[in-house]
């Protein structure tokens, strides 16, 4: 279709989604802040891959998801177990198996979809809220035992593993431009690899299970089994997340997959929006930018309160910004944006649009 | 089917016939364990099951609140932990401006009312503090259970911390605030061993007393769901809640008196748990995943489910920290997490509702 065929919404979301994309593809290059660069961008690839994984599940699989933080903190321990070496020098924990560092990448992958396929099958005859406390309950159980299993991981976790990377990314801190594009063109692939799976026959079955199991069933279509491998493809694309997270940070550690972090991924999850895949690295990119610019010392123009509300630490204002989001729009800012084209003074514009949009 | 009979056989034979202890020597095989098994050491697993017993109890108490107020509104309520650990420290501090005595409380200092009172005060303010959530942010989601569930998770974060930042007020010695953990302290009375005149256990009166409460809540709320006109209300609105509002039944009123006394009860677990263990920041992670499991092994909205539900996990969790193999450093008790795991994939594999759950 021409941009003419478009609605006067497409043609604003694609005319803004081109100009976000084309400033972040030159970022790096115009030399504003290797800051933005090297943490709050690739942190926002990072985090709104492992999202996009979530709002997958959640927008055309009915299922929300609370594993899929600790799903890509798997991929980064078994990343770090396999690629890293030990002796002098070398990192302090995990097995060291010194594998190639290509071949370690694809085994965490390949090892953390497994998982997901695992988990999925033993939830997959549950959705909606329950799949969301069986899942929950993966998270926590996978939290624990790293914390306790030393061999593998251990309290502190897997650290060094930037120094393992295939050889076309290099050592991270020393060519972080290199790891930039590369979360860049994951975080493009990942997104059309979901708009191309949500088209496919697998795709509009797994929406027909979200609307109507009982239905679908009795139509022929194996729920569980889809619901499986919709969970296993999340898992995957965790995995993905988890893997360029170990190599940004460096380290993996129980920490990184603990319940504040989990419930962090779902209020990104839930600002950007539970309906949309966009909505994974709006939320992300929001998130992040709180996180770092609310600190105890920042006093916001308007609303005055200096970073510590009520004593509480930066925890207290997402609990309360995720309250609110919560609250007045259940499907986030991608919800806002919606209802921003549906208010009377765009509905001119709707009249003169050729057909109403097709569902997603 | 076969396979998880032959799973659940081996692990019964395995404690109670093949485990063994370790050898002086140091090493060991696969059947090494800590205790050996039933048929060698019949008073550390006598021990054993006692602990997991009482652990049951006060599992069931946490667990049954959860459940009450999950089976009757749909209501996830992840903001369970958050209370429980709201309702230690409440009752930590009443105990502490009672007794006066600091941080090092003895047992011999606290006479019954110092242990009764903090108790009965604790649980109104969680009630009260149940009540506002369910009113002010529940009320008018009824049926939309995944805003309902994200509404609690907000709650959950802002709750867990402020108590970072407010509690413990009352340390004689050390670091005040931070959510340090403090334990409450039993009566005197109950500071003693009791001869089981069974294979010669001594066994802790405290514990004991632990399990009294936990089956005197029990049957409490059996007589009051089975016995009184409310009790019935809430049975019939588990199963229809439609149909009892067309009855002319004020179910409103109900589904209030439900999570109020459901969150009454999360502050006497956590009162009963935290003279027995301690209470800390992060606990609250804990008990939710304690409530969910016991709730997904049990099934949804029974009290037989959650009592089945606790007496399951505590023995699969008690049991897995005592009869793993322990030959060499690394194994095997570490990944006793894992078999929290196992349990559920067991029981949602023929029960996709848990044991006692039934479709809703």
């Amino acid at each position: 279709m021409s941009p003419a065929g478009w609605t006067r919404r497409q043609q604003l979301e694609r005319a803004l989604a081109a100009g976000a994309l084309v400033l972040v593809a030159v970022w790096p290059a115009t030399g504003f802040s290797s800051y933005w660069t090297h943490q709050i961008l690739i942190e926002t690839f990072v985090f709104g891959i492992i999202a996009s994984s979530l709002i997958f599940l959640s927008a055309y699989g009915g299922m929300v998801s609370l594993a899929q933080t600790a799903l890509g903190g798997i991929a980064g321990i078994v990343l770090g177990n396999l690629a890293t070496h030990g002796g002098p020098g070398g990192t302090s924990k995990g097995l060291h198996l010194g594998w190639n560092p290509t071949l370690a990448l694809v085994a965490a992958l390949v090892l953390t979809t497994a998982i997901g396929l695992l988990g999925g099958a033993v939830a997959s005859r549950s959705a909606g809220i329950y799949f969301l406390m069986i899942t929950l309950t993966y998270s926590v159980i996978a939290t624990y035992t790293l914390g306790q299993v030393t061999k593998i991981s251990g309290f502190s976790g897997i650290g060094g593993i930037n120094r393992y990377t295939p050889g076309w990314i290099g050592d991270v801190l020393a060519h972080p431009n290199r790891l930039y594009y590369v979360a860049f063109a994951v975080t493009l692939a990942v997104y059309a690899l979901i708009r191309y799976i949500v088209r496919t026959p697998f795709g509009l079955t797994l929406q027909g299970i979200r609307d109507e199991p009982i239905r679908m069933s009795s139509l022929g279509y194996h729920v569980p089994l889809h619901r499986t491998l919709a969970f296993g493809f999340a898992a995957f694309l965790a995995a993905l997340g988890g893997v360029l997270y170990a190599w940004w940070s460096g380290q993996v550690a129980p920490g990184d997959v603990d319940l504040p972090q989990t419930i962090n991924l779902l209020v990104m999850a839930v600002i950007g929006g539970l309906v949309r895949i966009e909505g994974a690295w709006i939320g992300a990119f929001v998130f992040i930018l709180m996180q770092t610019y609310i600190t105890s010392n920042t006093h916001i123009p308007l609303l005055g309160f200096g970073g510590t509300l009520f004593g509480g630490s930066f925890n207290t204002i997402v609990g309360i910004i995720f309250l609110l989001i919560v609250l007045v729009s259940p499907d986030g800012l991608m919800g806002i944006w919606r209802r921003l084209f549906e208010t009377r003074y765009l509905a001119r514009w709707k009249r003169q649009a050729p057909a109403a949009e097709p569902a997603r | 089917m076969l396979l998880a009979f032959a799973v659940v056989a081996f692990a019964l034979a395995y404690v109670l016939f093949i485990a063994t202890i370790p050898p002086l020597s140091g090493g060991g095989s696969w059947r090494t364990t800590t205790f050996g098994s039933a048929v060698h050491d019949p008073s550390s697993f006598l021990k054993i099951v006692l602990d997991s017993i009482t652990f049951a109890a006060a599992l069931f108490i946490v667990a049954s609140g959860f459940a009450l107020i999950f089976g009757l509104m749909r209501v996830v309520n992840m903001a369970h932990g958050s209370f429980y650990l709201l309702a230690g420290y409440i009752a930590y501090e009443i105990q502490q401006a009672m007794t006066g005595q600091g941080f090092s409380l003895q047992s011999s200092d606290v006479n019954t009312w110092e242990w009764l009172v903090p108790l009965v005060v604790a649980a109104p303010c969680i009630a009260v503090i149940g009540l506002v959530t369910q009113q002010a942010f529940l009320r008018w989601n009824q049926g939309q259970e995944l805003r309902q569930a994200l509404i609690t998770i907000a709650i959950s974060v802002i709750v867990a911390d402020q108590i970072i930042a407010h509690f413990p007020r009352n340390v004689s010695q050390g670091q005040r605030f931070g959510g340090n953990a403090v334990d409450l302290t039993w009566p005197g009375w109950t500071d003693r061993f009791v001869n089981l005149h069974v294979g010669g256990v001594q066994y802790s009166l405290a514990r004991l007393v632990m399990l009294g409460i936990g089956v005197t809540v029990g049957v409490g709320l059996w007589l009051w769901l089975y016995r009184t006109k409310t009790g019935m209300v809430i049975r019939a609105g588990v199963d229809d809640e439609q149909m009892t509002q067309a009855l002319g039944i004020n179910i409103q009123r109900t589904f209030t008196i439900a999570f109020v006394v459901g969150s009454a009860l999360a502050a006497l677990g956590a009162t009963v748990w935290a003279s027995q263990s301690n209470i800390t920041s992060g606990q609250d992670g804990v008990w939710l995943l304690n409530s969910l499991v016991v709730v997904i092994v049990g099934g949804m909205g029974s009290i037989f489910g959650a009592a089945a539900g606790a007496i399951l996990f505590a023995f699969v969790s008690n049991f897995g920290a005592s009869y793993l193999p322990t030959s060499g450093t690394d194994c095997c008790t570490q990944y006793s997490s894992i078999l929290t795991f196992v349990l559920i994939a067991l029981v949602l594999a023929f029960r996709p509702r848990g044991l006692f759950g039934r479709d809703a």
